[in-house]
């Protein structure tokens, strides 16, 4: 069997004792700051990626850390839905709906404990989903043009924009914000300057590091400004941790529907973990019918977005390796880490750099048990720090963000950027415009330009060229509808309300 | 309405500068048949049309804070401004027990309890990345020790 063998090779890499202590150093980060609120795991990568990237970690070292902060930032993010009412992250919103009031019932030990065997469950089949999967799409990735790349793009622009803002309009603007910023610099194929209005700073472009620490992290702190960290106190009191056997084997096939249906929210380009949780709740709601009491506190109405919600994100590494489109916000920023350590993402890197594929997924498969084993006894510790006063967290991160930036550069410049772009994102999230649009397109628009003009190249500019392969074709149409389809199905997909005393 | 009106204003006009300064792009010798401006005039379009239509159908204000809290804002921004510019030539320390302590202010209005947290937060985070990570970062202005 090839996949044993190169599962071999990636725990030959990922099992030494130095990255084992990454991974379980990784995993403790990830949950801490997927329990605060306001700092989710996209926040949390972006501000760790210039850390690592300073302190001289070589690639596989700096990926199984940063993959394991991210996976532990999806656990920790039930922490305070569960305790707080306040997702940690935008997946997390769903866990809020029957978590709190299992909380408020005096059973938050057992919510919390069943959403993590929930998440591990879900992140586990994803990954071994991933294994199974990844290597086939990369073989048909090669089949992939420089036509079909840019309707590729396309589609990870649409139907991100669908599904992230209630306003098409919106989403099409942010994703243009970033494409626009990502033609900044010096032009890849003629070498000359493009929109630096002269200025030497911008002659490299801008760092999207700057722009994803700038959008999440600092727009976050006027974010606190303005509420003045209310609502960061907890209201639920959590007495012993015990092991709820009965709810976990009660909830087993709940669980194991939940990873399916995230798993294949996770792969759609563009959709990611909050789509996972969100159907993944809708589905098993549906099937447990009106006597199914979700909404009142049901373990399967914990268990259900949990294991969805992880399995998405394990989902989203999909197309994120084999065509080097994100599937999701956190996605995005992983995309980044792997282009600051030079590596692509694409079909090639299957064959050419295995050692980093199956490195990573080994890993992802350590993080998952370190982080169960972890998160059963320790809850308790997790839950102290969400007693940390967001008068001391939020500065912090400010300062962190600051250095982290700074230490990239070493120039001010960069700094007043990202404080720019902090404005910029409280400004786009107060009108409701997504973010996450913005940093796909500082991310993907030198690719996406790129493979315009490689098409037109090849077709000596015939923009038909474009549409030439039924792959191409496929992939407008999805791009299309994707776009157009939740204009209509607005009505159906509508999130239920969150719960308020 | 006025706030998504007034956005779209802003950015129909930032998309035809925008689109302006994308025709006034050097081209080499060696082009191809996209050249370097076609990509930026098209995302201009785009965005442009996006704007029209945020102001032809926006959507209810959000809930904008009142007339201090952006006051707090404004103080903040100038802050980290000023942050950046002394970052360099103060070294970490002084000017994070300020900005952090500032920033603390303004989120809990409580002057000795944003002060030790500024002061706690700046010598903190200065031993775990001078010592724990091995950064190479600056404490102090030059010349102090």
């Amino acid at each position: 069997m090839e996949i044993f063998a190169n599962l071999a090779l990636g725990f030959g890499i990922a099992l030494s004792p130095f990255t084992l202590a990454l991974a379980v150093a990784g995993c403790f980060l990830g949950t801490i700051i997927g329990a605060l609120p306001g700092l989710g795991p996209s926040n949390g990568v972006a501000i760790l990626i210039p850390l690592t990237f300073t302190m001289g970690l070589d690639a596989t070292s700096a990926l199984v850390l940063m993959t394991s902060v991210y996976y532990g930032a999806m656990y920790g993010g039930r922490i305070s839905s569960i305790l707080l009412n306040i997702p940690g992250d935008e997946p997390a919103l769903m866990t809020t709906l029957d978590g709190y009031p299992m909380a408020r019932q005096g059973r938050a030990g057992d919510a919390l404990v069943l959403s993590g065997v929930a998440s591990f469950v879900g992140a586990f089949l994803a990954t071994v989903g991933l294994m199974l999967l990844a290597p086939m799409l990369a073989r048909v990735a090669y089949l992939f043009g420089p036509a079909e790349y840019f309707a590729l793009y396309l589609l990870a622009f649409c139907t991100l924009g669908g599904m992230a803002s209630n306003n098409q309009a919106k989403a099409a603007l942010a994703s243009c914000i970033g494409l626009g910023i990502a033609m900044i610099g010096v032009d890849s194929s003629s070498g000359l300057p493009r929109l630096t209005g002269g200025n030497l700073h911008l002659y490299d472009g801008i760092d999207f590091l700057v722009a994803i620490v700038g959008l999440f992290a600092i727009a976050e702190v006027f974010f606190f400004i303005e509420s003045h960290g209310k609502g960061s106190s907890i209201g639920v009191k959590l007495d012993k941790v015990r092991i709820p056997w009965k709810d976990i084997m009660d909830t087993k096939w709940t669980m194991l529907r939940a990873s399916g249906v995230g798993f294949i929210a996770g792969i759609l380009p563009g959709a990611g973990a909050s789509l996972g949780s969100f159907l993944a709740y809708m589905s098993e709601k549906s099937i447990a019918g009106e006597k199914g009491g979700f909404g009142t506190g049901v373990a399967k109405g914990v268990a259900a977005p949990e294991a969805g919600n992880n399995s998405a994100a394990g989902g989203a590494l999909v197309p994120m390796l084999t065509l080097g489109v994100p599937g999701s916000g956190t996605t995005a920023v992983l995309l980044a880490l792997l282009m600051t350590l030079n590596i692509t993402p694409g079909p090639t890197l299957f064959t050419e750099r295995p050692e980093v594929v199956w490195g990573l997924i080994a890993s992802l498969l350590i993080a998952n048990v370190v982080l169960l084993l972890m998160n059963v006894p320790m809850v308790k510790i997790f839950v102290k720090v969400l007693m940390v006063p967001a008068w001391v967290l939020l500065p912090g991160v400010t300062m962190i963000s600051f250095v982290g930036i700074y230490s990239l550069s070493g120039s001010y410049f960069d700094l007043l950027l990202m404080v720019g772009f902090g404005v910029l994102g409280y400004i786009l999230r107060k009108l409701d415009i997504p973010t996450v649009p913005v940093i796909l397109g500082i991310l993907l628009g030198g690719n996406m330009e790129d493979a315009l003009r490689r098409a037109m190249v090849l077709s000596d500019g015939d923009a038909m060229f474009l549409f030439s392969t039924p792959i191409a074709v496929g992939l407008w149409i999805a791009a299309i509808a994707g776009f157009v389809a939740p204009m209509f199905l607005r009505g159906v997909l509508k999130k239920p309300p969150a719960i308020t005393d | 309405m006025a706030s998504d009106r007034i956005f779209g204003l802003v950015t129909l006009f930032v998309a035809l500068a925008y689109i302006a300064s994308a025709t006034q792009i050097q081209t080499s010798f060696l082009t191809d048949p996209v050249g370097p401006k076609a990509f930026p005039m098209l995302i201009g379009a785009v965005a442009a049309l996006c704007s029209l239509v945020m102001i032809i159908k926006p959507d209810p204000d959000p809930d904008w804070p009142a007339a201090r809290t952006w006051g707090a804002l404004a103080v903040a921004v100038v802050v980290l401004i000023i942050y950046a510019f002394t970052l360099k030539p103060f070294g970490f320390v002084i000017p994070t027990i300020a900005a952090a302590g500032i920033l603390s202010y303004q989120i809990s209005p409580r002057p000795v309890a944003a002060a030790l947290s500024g002061l706690g937060l700046s010598i903190g985070l200065y031993v775990l990345f001078k010592y724990a990570l091995g950064l190479s970062l600056a404490g102090f202005p030059k010349g102090w020790f």
